[in-house]
């Protein structure tokens, strides 16, 4: 950011005469400038002191306004945005803002977390605020200076102005003044009116993106520490294994290795509640030495004899088998239920079943896990590209026995979180490393390391039955869930909303459950659970459409509108049930809105292209999508385009990030459709790389033409809502293209060649 | 083994294992993090550099074999992001994660440099070896094609100030 020049004494129309000449002739007047130190220092002051509001303004009397960004940057663009709520509010001009990334700390800052699209509703009001209580004091020290009522004084553009009497201060001449002024109550702040809005909804560039484009250091994994070792380390390929014997001796002759050892915490660890760790087990060996790549090349000396545990019975063809048998028997228990759907299931008219799965994938982030430790007269500090540092922090005192005070997270900004770095267990990993070293270490993971010990995104099967009556509307449906879980209790992001839709909008609704053990860890991938039950749910209503004879957006909009009256559920709702704020209307919304946008209806296509629509709910946001798309007689699926409409309230507040989300999200989902798959063998992930396990490629993306629908409701998330409907709408354009209906992924294991 | 070579246009000379990779010569002893491991097979590209301006992954070539060559790593495309890409890149702000964005631009530097006006058909084919997991595939075509216009006005406009320089 270029720091802007502040005449000392804050008199404003010198130093903007001062600009302007500045800039019309060249360097020769700016050289005339005083440095802002170098004036106070030449008048005999001191630097006075700095205004520091509350945890996340910064404002020196040299007026560089500083704002910090309290969550974690993983790519979603919430260092650029949250700071762009707090400067529209402190009436500053963004040009002239520096943002800093704050550590983590629980002592300054809430919800400080990177996951569930939760920045933009969570601190669109606490953000704002904050920046008005900064801006309410530095009014209020102008005021006083001037003896007039703070009334009468206005800001712009980080000036406070008395229109009456001409007079103006820039906020760094106010810095000291206001430092002593008394913080407001944060709840009588008066907010600006959207009309007023100056950043907000403006197209900002993300703060670290000069930085990027220039190659600086800015990722966990390009931290470096004096006297810094590096590690590698080699976990069970069957998930819960440890070891029994390794050649340690063999690996610490290696050349540059100064420490190969074993680690057997076990999965003492590894309990499922609160802990964030889900099962995950910190047993293997750990290779130091003087630089990674020493290290890995020691690791291919490494033999190790693992005991692999009950988990290498464990196969995706056993997942299968077990699902299909569990869908001929009674489901375990009722998530939901409205109506008769027996009867209605056995007097509708037409009847669809089908049987819906998705498989395991993984995160797959750009930038392997990572993390670099370092322990210290007691005392850790961590440097990690971590979503969510509160747990690691917790797991890390609890592993250790160490206050968790004792513990310094930095947080660097990730290469892609996607979720996967919810979870901490590379942070647990590297400090127990440096621990048993003595030395500050680096854990870098290689990227079999990574795609083989992922939280995976749950494979799920779903048993479908519908029914449409004569006059093509849907009149049942059943769903029998069959995910992973133990009792009634889904394994982590392996459940379902019980009213997830088209609960409430079915007269007969039945939403069941079964589930079977699992041995591996499971996580939150981005637009978890939806990402799945979107491609199920919608694909089948799809179907349905078809069967009714009715066009698949126009019996989509039929069915929003046919709300149930409130009838008294039963079932066993578990916690975090989600859905129930669903608002039809604003659904029907985007779902016109993408109609008109892609034409839909409009246009002929030749036999082998077709167009496939579909929406959902998450994460607070409205989306419904079009892709057209092509098949050819070989069978290569070609996207033409895809149409995105999207309703996340009010406000976009940075719609150059926004449509960058909204379109990457898009094209995240059609990777996932096209060939993403993890299996199982003998407990072991089958894929290591990004050669069987495919990310898209720049051939393979169409365009994206994002739209969105402002309503009056308070803004919420973008970066993840938007890609669970793309994958039904393709599958759906893939039908329409070929007739081939497509009901499990990915794509690549489907022959869709035509003739 | 002793491997020296240039780094955008220095001369370096290290200490390291020959099968090194280049990449980890870059990264961890002459301490040049622009360039990031992804994948330490080929597969990603977000570890490329210009190898005598050939877009080449560093993670799985042995430093041995870029003894007396010419190696541009992001830093060498321009420190201060004055290169018409990185303007580009800044100007359509292509970043989400940023990670595989080094590899993005080196071998966006290279397309150019032998095809000053590419086609989408064009870039597609050059690019098509880097990933990025974010997908930001739609800005990074657009800024290629950018770039390739800026890059165009300065050539013109060192015509018309008649400098002879072509670009920069």
């Amino acid at each position: 950011m270029r720091r802007p020049f502040r005449d000392v004494t804050g008199h404003v129309s010198r130093r903007e005469f001062l600009q302007v000449s500045g800039i019309a002739g060249g360097g020769i007047l700016l050289a005339t400038f005083l440095e802002p130190f170098a004036a106070l220092e030449a008048l005999g002051a001191t630097p006075a002191a700095e205004f520091t509001p509350n945890a996340f303004i910064r404002i020196t009397p040299d007026g560089i306004v500083t704002i910090i960004a309290q969550n974690p940057e993983l790519g979603q663009g919430v260092k650029t945005m949250l700071p762009m709520l707090i400067a529209e509010e402190l009436d500053v001009d963004w040009k002239d803002v520096h943002v800093e990334q704050a550590p983590f700390d629980a002592t300054k800052f809430n919800n400080q977390f990177a996951g569930g699209s939760r920045a933009t509703p969570t601190h669109w009001v606490p953000m704002r605020r904050a920046g008005a209580a900064a801006r309410v004091m530095l009014v209020s020290a102008a005021a006083h200076k001037w003896g007039v009522p703070e009334s009468e004084c206005e800001t712009a553009s980080g000036v406070v102005h008395h229109r009456a009497s001409g007079r103006a201060l820039v906020y760094g001449a106010l810095a000291e003044a206001a430092a002593s002024v008394p913080a407001p109550d944060l709840k009588t702040l008066a907010l600006k009116e959207p009309k007023d809005f100056k950043i907000i909804g403006t197209r900002i560039r993300g703060v670290d993106t000069h930085a990027i484009v220039t190659g600086k250091p800015l990722y966990g994994i390009d931290v470096t520490l004096p006297g810094m070792l590096y590690a590698t380390f080699e976990k069970c390929p069957v998930f819960g294994g440890n070891v029994v014997n390794a050649n340690l001796a063999e690996v610490r002759a290696q050349p540059g290795v100064r420490h190969a050892f074993v680690i057997d915490k076990g999965s003492a660890l590894g309990d499922r509640n609160g802990s964030g760790l889900d099962g995950f087990a910190l047993d293997g060996i750990a290779i130091v030495a003087d630089s990674w790549w020493h290290a890995k090349s020691a690791r291919q000396k490494l033999r190790v004899s693992w005991n692999e545990g009950p988990g290498a019975e464990q196969s995706s063809a056993r997942f299968a088998a077990s699902a299909a048998e569990l869908s001929t028997q009674p489901p375990q228990w009722t998530l939901h239920r409205d109506g008769d759907v027996d009867m209605a299931l056995r007097s509708a008219p037409k009847i669809v079943r089908a049987a819906y799965f998705y498989p395991f994938i993984a995160h797959a982030t750009l930038e392997p896990q990572n993390c670099t430790a370092h322990f210290r007269d007691g005392k850790l500090e961590l440097w990690a590209g971590t979503q969510m540092p509160e747990i690691g922090r917790g797991l890390i005192a609890k592993t250790f026995g160490i206050a968790e005070n004792d513990i310094t997270i930095h947080i660097m900004r990730s290469g892609g979180g996607f979720g996967r770095r919810l979870h901490n267990d590379f942070m647990l990993e590297a400090a127990w490393i440096a621990k048993m070293a003595g030395a500050p270490v680096k854990l870098l993971w290689t990227r079999e390391d990574d795609i083989q010990h992922d939280f995976y995104r749950p494979a799920g099967w779903h048993y479908l039955a519908g029914g449409v009556d004569a006059s093509g509307k849907l009149v049942a449906w059943r769903n029998h869930f069959v995910s992973f879980g133990e009792g009634k209790t889904f394994a982590t992001s392996a459940s379902i909303a019980p009213i997830e839709f088209p609960a409430r909008f079915v007269p007969h609704f039945a939403l069941e459950a079964s589930v079977m053990p699992l041995a591996l860890p499971t996580g939150y991938l981005r637009a978890p659970i939806s990402n799945g039950v979107a491609f199920a749910t919608q694909s089948f209503i799809d179907e349905l459409a078809h069967t009714a004879g009715k066009d698949p957006l126009q019996f989509r909009l039929d069915l929003l509108a046919n709300v149930q009256p409130d009838t008294p559920a039963s079932g066993e709702a578990p916690r975090g049930q989600r859905g129930s704020d669903f608002d039809p209307a604003r659904m029907r919304g985007v779902l016109e809105l993408v109609a008109e946008k892609s034409g839909w209806g409009t246009r002929r296509l030749p036999r082998g292209s077709g167009m496939g629509v579909a929406f959902h709910y998450s994460h607070s946001g409205y989306f419904a999508e079009v892709v057209q798309a092509r098949v050819s007689h070989s069978g290569k699926i070609s996207i033409d385009n895809v149409w995105v409409a999207g309703d996340v309230g009010s406000d976009i507040i940075n719609p150059l990030n926004a449509e960058n989300q909204v379109q990457g999200s898009v094209l995240d989902g059609i990777a996932e459709a096209l060939a993403q798959e993890i299996t199982i063998e003998r407990g072991r992930v089958v894929q290591t790389n990004f050669h069987d396990f495919p990310l898209l490629r720049v051939t393979q993306a169409p365009p994206v033409d994002v739209h969105f629908r402002k309503t009056q409701f308070a803004p919420t998330g973008i970066g993840e809502p938007a890609l669970p409907p793309v994958i039904p709408a393709l599958c759906s354009a893939i039908f329409a293209a070929t007739g081939k209906r497509i009901r499990t992924l990915p794509l690549s294991k489907h022959d869709l060649r035509w003739t | 083994m002793t491997v020296t070579f240039k780094v955008n246009g220095k001369p370096v000379t290290v200490d390291v294992p020959p099968d090194m990779p280049l990449l980890w010569v870059l990264r961890d002893v002459l301490d040049l993090k622009g360039t990031k491991f992804g994948c330490g097979a080929a597969h990603c590209g977000a570890c490329t550099v210009q190898l005598r301006g050939v877009p080449t992954r560093s993670c799985v070539l042995p430093v041995s074999a870029v003894q007396g060559s010419e190696v541009t790593t992001i830093e060498g495309l321009s420190s201060d992001g004055s290169h018409h890409l990185q303007r580009a890149w800044e100007e359509l702000d292509v970043p989400q994660c940023g990670y595989c964005q080094a590899g993005q631009l080196m071998s966006a530097a290279a397309l150019l440099a032998k095809n000053p006006k590419p086609s989408d058909a064009d870039i597609d084919a050059a690019m098509n070896g880097n990933l990025c997991r974010c997908a930001t595939y739609i800005r990074i075509r657009q800024a290629i094609h950018r770039a390739a216009a800026m890059k165009m006005e300065v050539t013109v406009a060192g015509r018309v100030r008649g400098s002879g320089a072509s670009t920069p």
